[in-house]
């Protein structure tokens, strides 16, 4: 169900996405100065924004910049963190050493708080808040590969493998990594999730997505300073964010279920003693 | 006890240097002259020379690296470069305030989610468990960037009840503890409810339902207090989000705390101070996880003798 749902949102947001420019006629930066702060209407069906912008459309291109951000900042953190994760985990000894301390180092900052301080010295955009959650993102997929593999190491497959004398980069490659990848799609839905919402909390303090490039973030610090005179400049971008959150967050739990038999076994139970 | 306190004290020695080290680093990853970044492009060639060597940007390294140790070690984290204040002066007048807001913040998660992490669980399956998870998967997914703003405009904007920025008066907190501790709430109903369900299981519950103690008694005082360390854990991790979302909270509410001061430094390019808020925080986060392994050990011997 929680599957579903989850999937359902994020599929209707993605072709939004995908759609936007077909979907309106407003040019997302074009500004109607008189018209400034209206509310919604069946012209503009979000309102618009303190320079005349159109809510609606503004919204559409800035769902692209969460994809975008989400794809990117998940992509490449899973690859660096699955792959560094899972030489930590096989290999052992100093090389498992070295990461372990990186990853030590990286958890010792709070979530966001290493992002806001590289962009902080980076420089806003776009690009750097995508570099600085990278940096942060790889951290989590990393910790999870290398359990992973410490486990999935020691199956017998795997040990034969070895025997019949694989190389190396093939055990891991082609025995080890792919015995990982139900934990780490889960985790990387939800960190879908985590960099949407981290993006959105970057553009917010005026460190990711910068001006005049819409963002959802962006576009609900803007209406901060007009919480009294045009709520909807906070309400539409805001309701927009949390449902892709809802959403990602829905799916990676409705993953997590399917992947794994104890949870659904300890689900079905549950519901057995109810 | 003692070789458990020392040896996990020990730990977390390498860790804090990593902090500092990467906190050091911070200012020789601006692109370009750093210090000509700090002072703008038309700055004369005298005020950059003269703040250089304020900073001790022109010396080696590692002597940079040297001194920066030496004077962590005294407390001495440099001046804001914007009012010459010392950093460690310009934090402790904030602390009290992101104090306040972080353990009201967590005195409301922790009354909001314990209770509905344990109904849950007792009623899991039913409607009201289902409801619960839900709005505990909501609160997750509300943007604290989103929930602040809509908080003000339903309480302050709409009905009048609650001041939207500030700080002094109860009032005043309660719309930033609030949006601070939704989140948290979240994360805390759904672990106490796995906890609670996964204890309920466990056979001397049953045994003691079994002997005619009470329902009410075996979850409170049995399976709850078993359920305890996995509650006290994400207690400990989540203060990383709480100081997190306190950035975020103080921004929103303009609330006077280390976050709001973080965020009007990045504004203004005072790198010591960015540091010196970057630092404080971080190393606050590594003493909770400390202590909350620290309260492992107390709530379960069993991790103490490992």
């Amino acid at each position: 169900m929680l599957l579903r749902i989850g999937a359902a949102i994020v599929l209707v947001i993605a072709m939004l996405a995908i759609a936007g420019p077909v979907l309106t006629r407003s040019d997302p930066s074009a500004q109607n100065l008189p018209l400034r702060l209206e509310g919604p209407s069946l012209a503009h069906p979000f309102g618009l924004d303190e320079l005349g912008r159109d809510v609606f459309a503004r919204m559409l291109v800035g769902a692209r910049i969460s994809f975008l951000v989400g794809l990117v900042v998940v992509g490449v953190s899973s690859i660096v963190g699955t792959l560094l994760g899972a030489v930590a985990g096989y290999f052992g000894g100093w090389i498992d050493d070295v990461i372990g301390r990186a990853t030590d180092i990286l958890m010792a900052f709070p979530g966001l708080l290493l992002a806001i301080a590289l962009v902080a010295v980076l420089g806003p955009s776009l690009a750097n808040a995508l570099l600085a959650l990278t940096v942060i993102g790889w951290v989590g997929f990393a910790r999870l590969a290398r359990g992973q593999v410490l486990r999935s190491r020691e199956f017998e497959y795997v040990q034969a493998a070895r025997a019949l004398g694989a190389s190396t980069s093939r055990v891991l490659l082609r025995h080890v990594v792919p015995s990982t990848i139900p934990a780490l799609v889960v985790q990387a839905t939800l960190g879908m999730a985590g960099a949407v919402l981290s993006e959105a909390a970057l553009s917010f303090l005026g460190l990711g997505v910068q001006p005049p490039t819409p963002s959802w973030g962006a576009m609900l610090s803007g209406g901060r300073v007009h919480l009294l005179d045009a709520p909807h400049l906070t309400v539409f971008p805001g309701l927009a964010i949390a449902l892709l959150v809802l959403g990602f967050n829905f799916l990676g739990d409705g993953l997590r279920d399917l992947t794994d038999p104890k949870q659904r076994r300890a689900a079905v139970s549950t519901v057995a003693q109810g | 006890m003692l070789r458990f306190l020392a040896r996990r004290i020990i730990l977390t020695i390498p860790v804090l240097l990593g902090v500092a080290t990467l906190v050091f680093a911070l200012i020789h990853l601006i692109p370009g002259d750093p210090v000509r970044t700090m002072l703008g492009e038309t700055a004369s060639e005298e005020s950059v020379v003269d703040l250089r060597g304020r900073l001790g940007l022109d010396r080696p390294l590692y002597v940079q690296y040297g001194v920066y140790l030496k004077d962590l070690m005294r407390g001495d984290l440099g001046r804001s470069l914007r009012t010459n204040e010392p950093v460690a002066s310009a934090l402790a007048a904030r602390v009290p305030a992101t104090f306040e807001l972080a353990i009201a913040a967590m005195i409301v998660a922790i009354v909001v989610a314990i209770p509905l992490g344990i109904l849950a669980a007792v009623r899991a399956g039913t409607f009201v468990d289902h409801l619960a998870t839900t709005m505990a998967l909501i609160g997750i997914s509300m943007p604290g960037v989103w929930l602040g703003p809509l908080l003000a405009i339903v309480f302050a904007v709409q009905l009048g009840w609650l001041p939207v920025s500030g700080r002094g008066t109860l009032a005043q907190l309660v719309l930033p503890a609030v949006t601070l501790a939704a989140p948290l709430a979240a994360i805390l109903a759904r672990m106490t409810r796995a906890s609670v369900i996964e204890e309920l299981r466990e056979l001397y519950v049953i045994a003691a339902r079994a002997r005619g103690v009470s329902r009410a008694r075996a979850v409170l005082r049995h399976a709850f207090r078993n359920s305890l360390i996995p509650i006290v854990t994400i207690l400990g991790l989540q203060v990383g989000a709480v100081l997190t979302g306190a950035v975020i909270t103080e921004t929103i509410f303009a609330w006077p705390g280390i976050g709001r001061l973080l965020i009007q430094s990045i504004g203004f390019r005072d790198y010591p101070l960015v540091q010196g808020c970057i630092l404080l925080i971080a190393v606050t986060y590594v003493s909770v996880n400390l202590l909350t392994d620290l309260a492992y050990g107390l709530l379960d011997p069993r991790i103490r003798y490992e």
